[in-house]
């Protein structure tokens, strides 16, 4: 199992083996949820947000 | 220990493996159900007395109806058996007040009001009724592990925290300890909401229930007492407002941070990873993933869980920190129990490691 770094937060995050571009993981100790850029070496990126009008 | 009658025939209450005996006092309130409930779970705590004036002879599952499997009942806090630790949960004054007997009957006190939380006496002049045992206060220990865990370990006087002052120091203590705060550094202003449980079993009239249902009551709008305990040990002067709203459990407290230099994303991230990464009951929510995105009294209820997290508002030079807490658990007996299994070396987790449940309604 590799690791990258959480961008948000900067800790490590697990990574399993037949990780995908694209892909959407979230961070363990943030919860961030992450995109992956690239995969050799693996990279990640802010994955795009979901603009919610929470009404509050 | 010499069973009275009303405990002798008790069969979940006394766990003929565990290491340890325990004692409650106070045991008909909020915070003496939730010892009860933890202690009864406990792999290294038999419970071997639980006293209430009011309720004596009575079981206790007549008082508290989720112990009702619990063989144990009540009896009077004038006769107290000797225990390995005894807790206390009654109202502020009564510890104080009785504390010689308490060490007469326990090798350890665990103490859940405010009757030792502070470190002097002028404290104790200035924001409360004096105090009638001084000698004890430089003896006690904080009991918030989070802060004060060295101290903790062989201590045999433990003070519980205040659930308001809980919420605020979990919060704020990453950004004193990075010296993004301090005595000279930086503002905060602290609003914190709080569950009707914070108020006791006892209740008045702005707690019954057509009054209090629905509120958001600034009812501490200035000088709350918890405001001592964060300037003890935090060593900040803290603005603090407090309102009840609608929650049973639950204490929720939203800090505004001013800091006097600019702060990172990065430097908070590092100050809260620092503090809490390996922290067994304390979890980073922060703008991640999800539905519950930040820290929330729902997400903790029922459990020692403390939820922090944090935003930086760089336009605004504020950093807000929000924290979220069960006030019964992490600010009361959960917090007491995490305590204990500190001072006796135990398992820190032991007894506390119910995850809470999803979905919930108000909690």
């Amino acid at each position: 199992m590799t690791q990258a770094e959480c961008v948000e937060c900067g800790a490590d995050v697990d990574l399993y083996d037949d990780l995908e571009v694209g892909e959407i993981i979230d961070c363990g100790t943030c919860g961030a949820e992450l995109e992956v850029i690239d995969v050799s070496p693996p990279v990640l990126d802010r994955a795009p947000e979901l603009e919610e009008d929470w009404g509050e | 220990m010499s069973g009275a009658d009303a405990t002798a025939t008790d069969a979940d209450a006394h766990d003929a493996d565990a290491e340890y005996t325990a004692g409650v006092i106070g045991g008909t309130g909020f915070a003496g159900g939730e010892l009860l409930r933890l202690l009864a779970g406990h792999p290294d705590f038999s419970i071997v007395q639980a006293t209430s004036r009011s309720a004596a002879n009575k079981t206790v599952g007549s008082v508290h109806p989720n112990l009702r499997s619990l063989d144990l009942r009540f009896t009077e806090p004038s006769d107290l058996e000797s225990v390995d630790v005894l807790f206390a949960a009654t109202p502020h004054g009564v510890s104080m007040e009785r504390i010689d007997a308490y060490f007469e009957a326990a090798d350890t006190v665990v103490d859940l009001s405010a009757d030792f939380r502070l470190p002097s006496a002028e404290l104790y002049d200035e924001w409360y009724e004096g105090h009638d045992a001084p000698e004890y206060l430089e003896r006690a220990e904080y009991a918030l592990p989070e802060l004060n865990r060295e101290n903790l370990a062989g201590a045999d006087l433990i003070a519980g925290g205040g659930c308001n002052a809980t919420a605020t120091i979990l919060g704020l203590k990453p950004l004193v300890d990075e010296g993004i705060l301090g005595p000279e550094t930086g503002e905060v202003v602290v609003d914190v909401k709080v569950g009707s449980s914070e108020g006791g079993a006892g209740g008045g009239a702005a707690s019954s229930h057509p009054e209090r249902s629905g509120v958001v009551r600034p009812y501490a709008p200035i000088s709350h007492r918890h405001e001592a305990e964060i300037g003890a040990y935090l060593g900040l002067d803290v603005s603090f407002t407090v309102h009840a709203v609608d929650m049973v459990r639950g204490a929720s407290a939203t800090c505004h941070v001013f800091p006097d230099g600019p702060v990172s994303k990065g430097d908070l991230w590092g100050a809260y990873r620092g503090a809490y990464e390996d922290e067994p009951f304390m979890r980073l929510v922060s703008g991640g993933g999800g539905v519950y995105r930040y820290p929330e009294p729902k997400a903790v209820a029922g459990t020692n869980a403390g939820e922090v997290g944090f935003e930086l508002d760089a336009s605004n030079k504020r950093v807000v920190v929000f924290s979220a807490i069960d006030n019964m658990m992490k600010g009361s007996a959960g917090q007491a129990v995490h305590a204990a299994n500190v001072a006796l070396g135990l398992e820190e987790t032991a007894g506390l490691e119910f995850q809470g449940l999803h979905p919930v309604g108000s909690p």
